[in-house]
This record gives C-alpha cells, sequence and structure tokens, in this order.
C-alpha cells in the first residue's frame, strides 16, 4: 500500500466530518420530533428535549388515534394510494407501451401530444373551475383521476421498453398474439423494475400530497388526508408558538404541538419502512428517466 | 434514439390501420383524456380577458380586453410577488446545485463501503418527507426552544432567543435551507451515477503522473460530469417559478408576508379566497409565459455554448 500525503490524509477527516454533520442534520430533527411525540406535552412546552422523551407517555398517540378526521385521513390515504398507484401504473404503462411500437403510425405525435403536457399548463384556477364542472370536487376521485397519466412517467416507461429487443414483439405476433397479450404477457413481465420505479413515485406522491384535499375537499371532513390533517394542526401550533404560556395554562396535558409530533411520526412511519428496500429502483428510475442517452 | 430512426417511416395504409386497430383505439382514448385534462383547462386562459363571473360562464361574460393585467401590474404587492418569487427560486436553483454536485463527489470520495452506502440512504429520507412534515420538523429545530436558539445560546453567539418566523431577514435562507435538507440526498443520485459512469483509466493515469485528490477531483470528475449538471440545469430553469408554494404557504405569516408570498400564492388568494378567477388566471398566465421564456433562452445558449440542449 502507498504512503497516503499529508494533503489526502487532511481531505479525508475533513470529509468525515462533513459526512458525519450531514448525517447528524439530516436526523437530528427527524429523531428529535420521535422524542417530542413520546414526551408529555406540557413538559414539552419547557424545552430541552432533544433525543430521549423526560417524561415518556404514550397520551399523544391515543389522542392521535382517537380524533375521527386522522382515522378517517388515514383510511382515504391508504384507499388514494393503492387505487391512485394502481390506475397510474396501468396507464402510463399502457401509454408508453403504445408509443415505444415500431410499426404504429402515430408514435411521434402521441409522445408530442404528451410531452406538451409538461411544459404548458392551464393554471390553478382553470383547473379548478374543469375538475368543479366535471363534479370531481368534493368526491374521492379528484385525487385519482385527474393527473393519473403523466407525461414524465410515461417518459420513463418508454425509455425502458424501447431498450427491449423487437423480436419479442415479432415472435408473439408471428403466434397469433394480439396486442393486449403481448403487453400484459410479454412486455410487461420484463418491465417489472422500471414499474416498480414509478410505482414508487406515484405511491409517494399520493401520498405526500395535500393541497388537493385543502383545494378540491376542504369542506368535507369525509375525503381529508392525513396530511392535510397535519397540515391543520401545523397551523394550530404555529398560531400557538408566540403564546407558549397558553399551552402551559391549558388543564389538558395534551398541546398541538405534541400532537403534531405524534402524527408526524404516524404519517412517515410506512414510508420510513419501506424506501430503504426500494433504493435500487428509484436510483435506476432516475438515471434512465434523467440522463437518457 | 438512433435504432428508431433506421426503420422507414410508416405508411398510413387501411391494412396497417386495420392491423393496429386496438393501439389507435387506446391511443384515441389517450388523447381524449389528456385533451380533457391538459389541452381544455388552456380555454380558461380566456377568463383572464373578461370579467367572469361563474354564474354567466365563459361563453358570456363580458370581455373586457387587458384591464386585467394593467391591474396587475399596477399592483404593488403583484410586483413584490415577482420579486420573491424570482428571488426565492433562484436563490433555490442555485444552492441546490452546488450542494448536490459538493455532496455527490464528496460521498465518491468516501472509502468505506458500508459508511458510503449508511450515509447515501440517510440522506434520501428527507426527500420522501411531505413538505408539511419538512416544515413541521424544521419549525421546531427553529422554535424559540429548539436546538438552534439552544446551540447558538450556549455558544455565547446570540444573547437571547432569536423568534426565526417573525423577522423579514431570515424568510429566504429558512426556505433556501429546508430545500436543501430535503432535497440534497435526491438530487445527488444523479450526479453520483455520472461519476460512476467515468472511466476508471482516467483516475490511474492520473495518479501515476502524481495527480493529488483536488487535482483528480477538479480535472477529470468535474469536467465528467459537466454535461448531466448542463443538461439538469436547463431542465430546471422553466422551474424556477415554480420553486416557491408548498414552504412559503406553510411557514408565511402576517409578519414576514412581504418577502414570503409568492406567484402562486397570490393566485390563490386572489381566485379561490376572492374568487375573482380572472385575476387568478392572469396571474397564472403572466407565470407560465416567464416560464417558457427562461426555457427557451436557456435552451438558446446551451445550443451556442455547444453543450446538450432539450430540443
Amino acid at each position: 500500500m502507498k504512503k497516503k500525503s499529508l494533503g489526502d490524509r487532511i481531505f479525508e477527516i475533513c470529509n468525515t466530518i462533513f459526512m458525519v454533520a450531514f448525517v447528524v442534520i439530516t436526523l437530528y430533527p427527524v429523531l428529535n420530533t420521535l422524542a417530542i411525540s413520546f414526551n408529555d406535552g406540557i413538559d414539552t412546552v419547557r424545552g430541552g428535549i432533544h433525543l430521549i422523551p423526560r417524561k415518556f407517555t404514550l397520551q399523544n398517540y391515543y389522542t392521535v388515534l382517537h380524533k375521527q378526521n386522522m382515522v378517517t385521513g388515514a383510511y382515504i390515504t391508504v384507499l388514494r394510494t393503492v387505487v391512485g398507484t394502481f390506475l397510474a401504473l396501468a396507464t402510463n404503462a399502457l401509454l408508453a407501451f403504445i408509443v415505444s411500437r415500431k410499426r404504429f403510425l402515430f408514435k411521434s405525435q402521441l409522445s408530442l401530444f404528451w410531452v406538451i403536457t409538461m411544459y404548458v399548463n392551464g393554471g390553478l384556477i382553470p383547473v379548478f373551475l374543469l375538475y368543479k364542472n366535471l363534479h370531481l370536487t368534493g368526491t374521492f376521485w379528484v385525487y385519482v383521476i385527474p393527473g393519473t397519466v403523466s407525461a414524465f412517467n410515461m417518459l420513463v416507461l418508454r425509455t425502458y421498453m424501447v431498450g427491449l429487443p423487437d423480436s419479442l414483439e415479432e415472435s408473439a405476433q408471428l403466434d397469433g398474439a394480439g396486442y393486449m397479450t403481448i403487453f400484459v404477457k410479454i412486455i410487461s413481465p420484463l418491465c417489472k423494475p422500471v414499474y416498480a420505479t414509478v410505482a414508487l413515485f406515484v405511491a409517494v406522491g399520493q401520498w405526500n400530497s395535500w393541497f388537493d384535499a385543502m383545494l378540491y375537499n376542504r369542506m368535507s371532513d369525509k375525503y381529508t388526508t392525513l396530511q392535510y390533517e397535519l397540515m391543520k394542526l401545523l397551523s394550530s401550533v404555529m398560531q400557538q408558538s408566540g403564546s407558549a404560556d397558553s399551552a402551559r395554562n391549558s388543564a389538558n396535558s395534551i398541546t398541538p404541538a405534541s400532537i403534531r409530533a405524534a402524527a408526524t411520526i404516524a404519517t412517515m412511519l410506512p414510508i420510513v419502512c419501506l424506501y430503504p428496500f426500494l433504493q435500487r429502483y428509484f436510483v435506476t428510475g432516475l438515471t434512465i428517466g434523467g440522463v437518457k442517452e | 434514439m438512433s435504432r428508431g430512426k433506421k426503420q422507414a417511416k410508416q405508411k398510413i395504409t387501411w391494412k396497417e390501420i386495420k392491423r393496429q386497430k386496438v393501439l389507435l383505439i387506446w391511443a384515441a382514448l389517450f388523447v381524449i383524456y389528456g385533451f380533457i385534462f391538459y389541452y381544455l383547462p388552456l380555454g380558461g386562459w380566456i377568463m383572464a380577458f373578461q370579467n367572469y363571473k361563474p354564474k354567466t360562464g365563459l361563453l358570456h361574460s363580458k370581455f373586457i380586453g387587458l384591464d386585467k393585467f394593467k391591474f396587475l401590474f399596477g399592483d404593488a404587492t403583484f410586483i413584490r410577488v415577482i420579486r420573491n418569487t424570482l428571488a426565492m427560486g433562484t436563490i433555490n436553483l442555485v444552492t441546490s446545485f452546488i450542494m448536490a454536485i459538493v455532496f455527490a463527489i464528496l460521498l465518491n470520495e468516501v472509502k468505506n463501503v458500508l459508511g458510503k452506502k449508511m450515509v447515501q440512504t440517510i440522506s434520501y429520507l428527507p426527500h420522501f418527507l411531505s413538505w408539511i412534515i419538512v416544515t413541521g420538523i424544521l419549525h421546531d429545530a427553529l422554535s424559540s426552544t429548539g436546538i438552534v436558539n439552544e446551540i447558538l445560546l450556549k455558544l455565547g453567539i446570540i444573547e437571547s432567543q432569536i423568534n426565526f418566523f417573525a423577522h423579514e431577514s431570515y424568510f429566504w435562507p429558512i426556505v433556501a435551507f429546508s430545500n436543501l435538507w430535503k432535497e440534497t440526498g435526491w438530487n445527488a443520485i444523479i450526479y453520483l451515477a455520472a461519476i460512476t459512469a467515468i472511466d476508471p483509466s482516467l483516475y490511474e493515469a492520473a495518479s501515476i503522473d502524481g495527480a493529488g485528490r483536488w487535482a483528480k477531483i477538479r480535472y477529470i470528475t468535474l469536467p465528467g460530469i459537466k454535461p448531466t449538471i448542463m443538461i439538469l440545469l436547463l431542465m430546471n430553469v422553466g422551474n424556477v417559478l415554480n420553486a416557491g408554494f408548498e414552504v412559503q404557504y406553510i411557514l408565511g405569516n402576517g409578519l414576514v408576508q412581504k418577502v414570503s408570498q409568492t406567484i402562486d400564492i397570490y393566485v390563490l388568494n386572489w381566485g379561490i379566497s376572492q374568487n375573482d378567477y380572472s385575476l387568478g388566471t392572469a396571474a397564472g398566465i403572466f407565470k407560465s409565459a416567464v416560464s417558457i421564456v427562461l426555457i427557451l433562452i436557456a435552451n438558446r445558449i446551451a445550443k451556442r455554448s455547444g453543450e446538450e440542449s432539450l430540443f
């Protein structure tokens, strides 16, 4: 082994310090929220909670789980994530399949039709009015029907499908298979990695969105989502943050801040548990989507 | 895609149409869907030139020409909103590019495989959290009893707690930091992939010539990922005006309103809360127009300097 130069050694030390700092800055706020979520609400107001709860309690989680809106929100969020991901995957994959067929007569026109939508859009108000006129507002469907087909996801899928050998399709056609069979039985099984990527992107997007709930279903608690409930909790925390005394004086040992912490942890838990195992998929997905050769 | 170009263009014949009947029917359904959800709202732009009333609808509302646009540019709030959006968008764009590239390069220099893998996995975490969660936990960190105030107090840098959310001067940096905190690891993915694609023999040759770490980063890694940097920069310039809604909406409050409001919030306030659909649409059109101009300019510059271009 060659002896390392002084410069290299200094570089390595600095680099290690940088990486440790990066990890601490990334993780600390999350772990702090975790500690607050298990700490007594009134006690938290005193400050000084870092990584370990001082006055351990499960009261915050208990309160969250018994809030009707949180339960509805969780149900709607799970439902929209499942339905939305399935719909988006099925439609985008089919569209990508169509435009990646070499023989398809309008493949460039159809691609262009969708690529344009990435750059030009009507904007908030016209879209809002459209959904209203289509009677999508005030329903569950406003979460999953608009935006299901997206040019970006389609392009990621198309790039992958174009890379598959043509002979697959040709030999299947010789055997008398129609396009539906080719799509379902031959192309789709080969696209599993890229399907997983797109499914992950869509699922995370569905799980995390709150703006559509606020904009289109503000009036009906029936279709509230977890993130929107969190948003409401957060606003009440921020209104109180100036007046810590009011929280201190409340008879109840539960404060908006501690409930918010518990709700935050509960909401992020599924994603935090899942994403490390899906790394391989989103890394490849981003790379084929972003650095196209 | 060179393979596609080799094939001669398919002629439209009855026989071919019949053969692809299924594909054509599916394609038609996608065109109808796309038309309704992406193209139809563009028709709503007419509203910006009308005194739109939901009762009378698009067809019977009175046309008022450019009045709404004149109002916009005479409105001091709107001018300030444009400034805020451009400023925050630019700050975010620049800081996030620099941080992602620096992080990717430095992570690539970590020789401990397990450590590298762990840092990388942790760095993706914030990307998967929603803006609500991110602003919430950063709000905790910056609150009067939060860690930032505590550290600053202990180090003696400040004498009493700072209320970070009550001062205009802290708002843009907070937005930029939230953005960095959430997306640095994620944005670095593409650069890391690009670095992996650099020919290792270049590094070996440089080592033989006696190049140190810095020299290798400067003369091999950076030039190696330059095309990736350029194409991503191009793709993101058009998004500068989009770089501002959620954080600003959630963290903005009366005290910092002057620096926190962005075009999107302006549109939301006028359009949805005040029901002035026409004004909201006009502001939205202005934003789209600026975005498209920015993309075209960036593309032109890229083409001229001989780099890759988008179209």
